[in-house]
């Protein structure tokens, strides 16, 4: 790995320069390429000079069981801050139902996030600043396609991880908050489109997919604007 | 499910199945190439006595025993959606999603059947008879229990269907640290966990919709939100608002405190075996 390159070594005006394009490439990529792009900004967060991030170089999940916890601890900060802004902004022509629906869910999701934070306490990290311009919140499709990709991510990211964790305390932990993402992910889906609570996150056994964390975080990336350093994370 | 899907499904969580397997290309065609060639009947020994030379060092018993005991419960769940989707008067419009759950446990059955098997082990057989009303006492087995009109109507067939689907994710967690660590079982069992939650949530939005439960939510809310009493033990200890040595009611939200209802939907509470086998002994399930 190369070492972090000094910041301040480029003239403001090229570094500002180089921070559009950088970003605007970023954005492209993820949009029209694929996640690729996105996972290798994570992914070298910790090695790779990047001008969006702080002079530390991004926040680091620490290792083991808790570097663990802390990505979860950072999905779910994503998750709860998309149905803060839910509530906040209600798409156009959200029903009573719907209203009631994203209310609890954002609350689960807080509940969640709170949890993972006390959970993993002095080693907790800090509020991520996430990255939603690309989400039309006045617009039900844009909000429940989200909501949708989110709770689904979320249950292949808590499956992929399980057998990573040494502790069965914490193992039993994701599991009790696993399952209430599943059952989110069902209703979004039935939301969005009646029978389609399994859709493609089966496989052919009927078994709900599961993500890696290097996967995981490619996706998410495109939403969390705050680097996170994840060299530690057990694989 | 046959030879294929099996070190598909492996290699999605190891990698190295094939390498686990055989260091030698040569030897896994080799393999491939007997397969076609030998029986049906053949091949579960086939498969077991390989997967043993790969895994056998490291597979502990118990994970023989997880998977032996979920399997036990889709059998039933399975057996259930089989009876109910040719006998219960279920609306045209409910239909497609019940067809889905039931090939949904089908397919959960073959899986775990298949995985069972080539760990070296019979697979547990389903029991020639359930009583789904749940007899108890002197009308055990009869198919006169609280729920004896189950496959007659529409109402108590989705109740406990959201009960068995709701104890189906209690008896998974409960076992789950069983399968620490062990990559290939526990991703697997979660994978299978996952997607009996969201069977759930969906069952809960049908009785909904159905107005058979207005007011029901996809997630459990306290105790029992079920309405059959019968089920009380099914949702004991649901109600829990404290995880981890955390109370989540102290949890700041947007306008107060993480209420109650939401603080229990939020977690799903685990069941011991016993627990789930005395709640299941009712339905002919052991």
């Amino acid at each position: 790995m190369k070492k972090l390159q000094e910041p301040g070594r480029q003239s403001p005006e090229i570094e500002s320069d180089d921070f559009l394009s950088s970003r605007v490439q970023r954005r492209s990529f993820l949009k029209y390429a694929g996640a690729g792009a996105a996972g290798v900004a994570l992914i070298a967060a910790g090695c790779k000079k990047d001008k969006n991030s702080d002079i530390g170089g991004g926040v680091n999940l620490g290792s083991g069981d808790i570097a663990i916890l802390n990505y979860a601890y950072a999905l779910e900060q994503l998750e709860a801050a998309f149905y803060i802004k839910v509530t906040a902004t209600p798409y156009s022509g959200i029903t009573a139902n719907e209203t009631t629906y994203m209310t609890d869910i954002r609350d689960h999701e807080i509940a969640h996030r709170e949890f993972l934070k006390g959970a993993i306490g002095a080693q907790a990290i800090q509020s991520l600043e996430v990255d939603f311009s690309s989400i039309n919140f006045t617009s039900r499709d844009s909000v429940l396609a989200t909501a949708m990709a989110f709770e689904d991510l979320g249950v292949t990211a808590y499956n992929g991880a399980g057998y990573l964790l040494k502790s069965a305390e914490y193992l039993l932990l994701a599991g009790k908050i696993v399952s209430v993402e599943a059952r989110h992910a069902s209703l979004i889906r039935e939301l969005i489109s009646v029978n389609t609570f399994l859709g493609d996150q089966v496989d052919s056994s009927s078994v709900n997919i599961s993500r890696t964390p290097t996967e995981v975080l490619i996706i998410a990336g495109k939403y969390i604007k705050t680097k996170l350093i994840t060299t530690g994370l057990p694989s | 499910m046959n030879i294929v899907n099996i070190l598909e499904e492996i290699e999605k969580v190891d990698g190295d199945v094939y390498e686990r397997l055989s260091p030698r290309r040569k030897a896994m065609k080799d393999f491939f190439g007997m397969g076609s060639k030998i029986t049906l009947a053949a091949m579960p020994m086939a498969l077991g006595s390989m997967f043993q030379k790969a895994y056998g060092q490291t597979v502990p018993t118990g994970v023989v025993n997880v998977l032996q005991y979920a399997l036990t419960l889709e059998h039933f769940e399975y057996n259930f959606y089989l009876r109910g989707y040719n006998e219960a008067p279920i609306p045209a419009n409910d239909k497609p999603a019940i067809q889905i759950i039931r090939d949904s446990e089908g397919k959960h059955v073959e899986f775990l059947k298949t995985v069972i098997s080539s760990l070296g082990t019979t697979p547990v057989a389903a029991k020639s008879s359930y009583d789904f009303s749940a007899g108890t006492g002197t009308t055990a087995g009869a198919g006169n229990g609280p729920f004896k009109d189950v496959f007659t109507n529409y109402v108590t067939f989705l109740a406990v269907a959201q009960v068995l689907e709701d104890t189906g994710v209690r008896a998974y967690k409960g076992r789950a640290g069983e399968l620490l660590g062990q990559k290939v079982y526990l991703t697997a069992a979660l994978g299978i966990h996952a997607v009996e939650a969201r069977h759930a949530a969906k069952i809960r939005y049908m009785r909904r919709l159905n107005g058979h439960a207005p007011n029901l939510k996809v997630y459990i809310t306290g105790a029992n939100d079920s309405g059959v009493p019968a089920a009380d033990g099914n949702y004991a200890g649901e109600n829990n608002v404290v995880q981890g040595g955390l109370t989540v009611t102290t949890f700041p939200g947007v306008s107060g405190n993480i209420s109650v209802n939401a603080a229990s939907e939020a977690f799903d509470e685990p069941l011991t075996a016993t627990q789930v086998l005395a709640l299941v002994a009712p339905f002919g399930v052991s």
